[in-house]
């Protein structure tokens, strides 16, 4: 079985990488390019935990397949901080212990900074919803939630 | 709430503060590096093929043509492994059944392949001829005499003859005399509840590497809550010496009780072994569903007599816990503490552990004791609410307090049961108004909370910095929890400290992550270990200063002489000390090993409020609130964290959560799509008031946080739900479907 | 003397007595006794118990302290998650 040639650019880099044409992004970013950041907590798109974007729009890795990343922009947690200039996000998750565990938060931080470029000024029912998809099981969502909107508020003072 | 609380206590300096956490940057850059992020070099991969019947013979495996498929570098069934020791016989034929195949899911064989799509391949080659045997998932099924029995010879000596080999033992526990009790009654609810088997639902499946050489030597790095419970038991089942055995901790993603026990880690071993390779495995979310550790479904009958004044004259429930595949279902834990929070004159609870085709059930955060807590709690409300009373008032009128005699036997010392139910009656949350299909619910809970064995190791560098080395995986902040408190005793900034996760090379034993036991135990002995290294410090003052070392004392991060006899010194700092430590005897460390015994039990009250849809029987969360003893917050933000998460998932086993059987003994929802855990769009903000009733035996107070939130959630909810609904709900989970038949029967 | 207080379906083990007396001045010395005194008991003390010493829960600590008057209850061995 030929393995398909893939170019695409991941977290701002030119990259190039060989995949079986079975092979989910997912796999390929974790098993190919070692960038583990990005979780397998399901494998069928359920927990959200292997999100990132791909050109702007955000997506479960474990549902596309490495050859669609042809041509595309993918971004993945490893690119959200400025070398070590953490994104507002990934500070404030720290500062409100928003985290226990720390599996799915690659996934909902990723999910995070998708719906801020989105709605900068989210309720926290539009919250609620956007991060749907992420499934958190230590926290109850309470500081994560709370963390999103100190953010937005935050960023949209700054800006 | 908790910062004001700890404000009070004046000599604390980091206690009770929220610092970041010391992982926090890895965790939210994707560097932190979870069982399933690790690789080795020549790695292969690990699969297993699992019996597709509730319960059959094993009658041959064929492995021959997946051997001869190129790439596969090693086969591995039960009969790898050989006679293993006693207390490791289950637990090895769980990871790899033996004659039989005891559920969905169980494994049968295992292969190392060069790669994924190699093994996937390999498995389906495997030849299994299985007799399909009659199998019984239910646990009243499961007790009828003529029901088919999974294990011949293990009932135990307190089971009457004559019942059904699955009934593996009974137990009984309480004092007084419960038909007495009844006759005082002015009324009596007997009840029949159920619950339904729910999964921890760890976010990271499990997955291992494993290096196994020729001379005995292993390596394995693993996502657990106990790396030291895997080296012994992994040990015991391949026949090696612990000491040849190390085992790293991964980061952990979530456990809640599902990772304390082994279940791919003997089999990648032996696959390491056989292939002479490093053997990567890491199960699927199906596979999580189907073989690791859910917790019991329950039968539980309750009979409470009360007087119209609210006092309870009897207690009594009979609990039906079935544990899966093996004896050991959490019934003992659930039957103990089930009457526990409250002071009661005649009390009695009957367990009976049963087995059935279905997974081991693993530990589930407080195992045994949430499914009991509800089916009580709902009894009291129901009574209570006959009565017109205000069931916040019933459950303080017959609460449990200092010197109260428990219903599992002991006296209780100082407690905080009482002091979670005052904070909740004066919370504004029990007065706020509801609207139409609306409902409130209250429930209390107990936990024991454990400690065992804990070693610490501390170490004072040559810059007067300090590393912490403990071996308990960190779940869910410990590492800034004794950051903290070592930095608290030795009277130094937090950033001077670091907290790692040793391996099982680098420490002595350690008990498993389990029974909310690492703040306090692990807590515990980081004291001990700092308060040792400060009086070797001392040690060295006195030594420079030429005064005796009883005339030294540690304040503020620096030895001091103590008072004015002591001689006129200015104070030495840990870095001075540090600084010059070669010169005075050699590095600086304290360490201390213990078996922590004395962890205090811990109360909480929860109240929930919820809208029932009279359409279609959805129940949405309105508001919540948490109150828990905590004997010290140590990190409130933590503290609030686990309350939070235990109440989620308390929602999610009310409302949504369960295994789901065909008639085919076959899971039929092994899936997060069909297995639905709460999500964010399901809930409110759960608030929290910590209460810190301190623990006598902690040196600050510390009791275990992390299990008693789970209690009461299941029972809050159901109570609303019932307020809600107008029908009294007995069967969890409050599915949509199951709250509009009740609604419907109600109405005729 | 100590006195024990054992649960329910223990004190069967134990000739019906849900109060057994045994001389210990430890936790080793209690469950030691115990099994001598009372054979029935063996099995589930092999199976593992804790032990509730004025209140507070030991499972393992041989030589816990016990005083005469110490208030002791068997418990079934505690599990945690």
């Amino acid at each position: 079985m030929s393995r398909i040639h893939v170019t695409t650019k991941i977290n701002g880099d030119e990259t190039e990488f060989l995949c079986d044409a079975e092979a989910t992004l997912l796999d390929v970013l974790r098993d190919e390019l070692g960038l583990t950041g990005t979780k397998e907590g399901c494998g069928t798109g359920d927990c959200g935990a292997c999100s990132v974007t791909v050109d702007g729009r955000l997506v479960c890795s474990c549902l596309m397949l490495g050859a669609e990343a042809e041509g595309r922009e993918i971004a993945t947690i490893e690119g959200m901080a400025a070398g070590e200039v953490l994104h507002p996000l990934q500070k404030k998750f720290i500062e409100m212990a928003a985290l226990q565990c720390g599996i799915c938060t690659p996934g909902i931080l990723v999910a995070a900074k998708s719906l801020l470029e989105r709605n900068p000024d989210p309720s926290e029912e539009e919250v609620r919803y956007w991060l749907a998809g992420n499934l958190c099981r230590c926290t109850g969502y309470d500081k994560i939630i709370r963390a999103v909107l100190e953010t937005a508020a935050d960023m949209r003072r700054a800006s | 709430m908790a910062l004001d609380d700890s404000k009070k206590v004046k000599n604390f300096k980091v206690v009770g503060t929220r610092p970041n956490r010391p992982d926090g940057i890895d965790k939210v850059t994707g560097r932190a590096r979870f069982g399933a992020d690790m690789v080795a070099p020549g790695m292969l991969t690990g699969r297993i093929l699992r019996s597709p019947h509730a319960h059959a013979r094993i009658l041959r495996i064929d492995a021959s043509k997946a051997e001869a498929l190129p790439g596969v570098k090693a086969v591995v069934t039960r009969a790898d492994f050989g006679d293993v020791p006693d207390h490791v016989a289950d637990v090895m034929d769980n990871c790899m059944a033996g004659d039989k195949a005891l559920y969905d899911g169980h494994a049968v064989a295992a292969i190392a392949a060069s790669s994924a799509a190699v093994a996937r391949k390999a498995l389906k080659l495997i030849e299994v001829d299985y007799e399909v045997l009659p199998h019984v998932t239910d646990v009243d099924e499961a007790m009828k005499p003529g029901a088919p029995v999974l294990h011949e010879g293990r009932q135990q000596e307190t089971v009457p003859s004559g019942m059904s080999g699955n009934v593996i033992a009974r137990s009984e526990f309480g004092h007084g005399d419960i038909e007495a009790g009844l006759a005082k009654a002015d009324r009596v609810v007997e009840r029949t509840y159920r619950t339904g088997a729910t999964h921890q639902g760890y976010i990271e499946p499990h997955a291992c590497l494993a290096t196994m050489s020729a001379d005995g030597q292993g390596d394995l790095w693993v996502c657990t809550q106990g790396h030291y419970m895997v080296r012994n038991v992994c040990a015991a089942i391949l026949g090696l010496e612990q000491g040849q055995l190390r085992v790293t901790a991964s980061e952990i993603g979530g456990g809640f009780g599902g990772k304390t026990v082994v279940f791919l880690e003997p089999v990648a071993l032996m696959l390491a072994k056989k292939s002479g390779r490093p053997v990567k495995m890491v199960m699927s979310r199906s596979e999580v569903l189907r073989a690791t550790g859910p917790t019991a479904s329950t039968s539980i009958d309750v009979k409470i007599g009360m007087t119209k004044e609210g006092r309870i004259t009897a207690a009594f429930a009979e609990l039906r816990y079935q544990g899966g595949a093996y004896p050991g279902s959490p019934v003992d834990m659930g039957a103990m503490s089930a009457f526990a929070p409250y002071d009661l004159e005649n009390v009695k609870t009957v367990g009976w552990d049963v087995v059935t085709n279905r997974p081991k059930a693993a530990a589930y955060r407080a195992p045994g004791a949430p499914m009991a807590a509800y089916a009580v709690e709902s009894a009291i409300d129901e009574l209570a609410k006959g009565f017109g009373l205000d069931p916040l008032a019933v459950r303080l009128m017959n609460g449990a307090d200092e010197g109260t005699k428990a219903s599992y036997g002991p006296t209780y010392p100082a407690i905080g049961l009482k002091a979670t139910l005052e904070a909740a009656h004066r919370h504004p949350h029990w007065t706020a108004p509801l609207g139409e299909n609306q409902g409130r619910g209250v429930a209390c809970g107990f936990w024991f909370n454990f400690g065992g064995d804990t070693c610490v190791s501390l170490n004072v560098t040559p810059d007067g910095t300090v590393t912490v080395s403990e071996g308990n995986p960190d779940i869910g902040g410990s590492r800034a929890s004794m950051t903290m408190m070592a930095a608290e005793e030795l009277g130094i900034p937090y950033d001077q400290v670091r907290t790692i996760i040793a391996d099982t090379g680098s420490l002595g034993q350690n008990e498993v992550t389990d029974g909310s036991r690492v703040t306090f135990a692990v807590g515990l002995a980081t004291i001990e270990a700092a308060r040792a290294a400060k009086r070797e410090m001392c040690r060295r003052a006195a030594m420079i200063w030429g005064i005796d070392e009883e005339a030294v004392e540690w304040e503020d991060g620096a030895a001091r002489p103590a008072g004015p006899n002591a001689g006129k010194f200015p104070p030495m700092t840990i870095k001075e000390i540090a600084a010059v430590a070669s010169n005075t005897g050699g590095p600086i460390a304290g360490h201390h090993e213990v078996t922590a015994e004395g962890a205090g039990v811990s109360f909480a009250t929860h109240m929930v409020d919820v809208e029932v849809d009279p359409e279609t029987g959805a129940t949405k969360i309105l508001r919540y609130t948490v109150f828990q003893d905590a004997g010290r917050a140590v990190h409130p933000s933590y503290v609030e964290g686990q309350f939070q998460g235990g109440a989620v998932q308390g929602i999610g086993w009310a409302l949504n959560e369960e295994y789901i059987y065909g008639e085919d003994g076959i899971l039929q929802n092994a899936g997060f799509l069909d297995y639905r855990i709460p999500v964010a769009s399901d809930l409110p903000m759960i608030d929290t008031v910590i209460l810190e009733i301190p623990n006598p035996g902690h040196p600050y107070g510390v009791r275990g946080v992390g299990e008693t939130s789970i209690v009461p959630p299941l029972a809050a909810v159901a109570n609303a739900v019932s307020a809600a609904a107008g029908v009294r709900m007995t069967r969890l989970p409050m599915s949509p479907p199951r709250v509009l038949a009740a609604m419907q029967a109600a109405k005729g | 003397m100590v006195k024990v207080v054992l649960w329910g379906s223990l004190a069967e083990s134990a000739e019906g007595q849900r109060e057994v007396a045994v001389e210990a001045a430890t936790l080793r010395d209690l469950l030691d006794g115990l099994g001598e005194t009372f054979p029935g008991l063996r099995a589930e003390l092999e199976r593992g118990v804790s032990v509730s010493i004025d209140g507070r829960v030991y499972n393992d600590s041989w030589f816990t302290p016990i005083r005469p008057d110490s208030e002791v209850v068997l418990l079934k061995r505690l599990k945690g998650g």
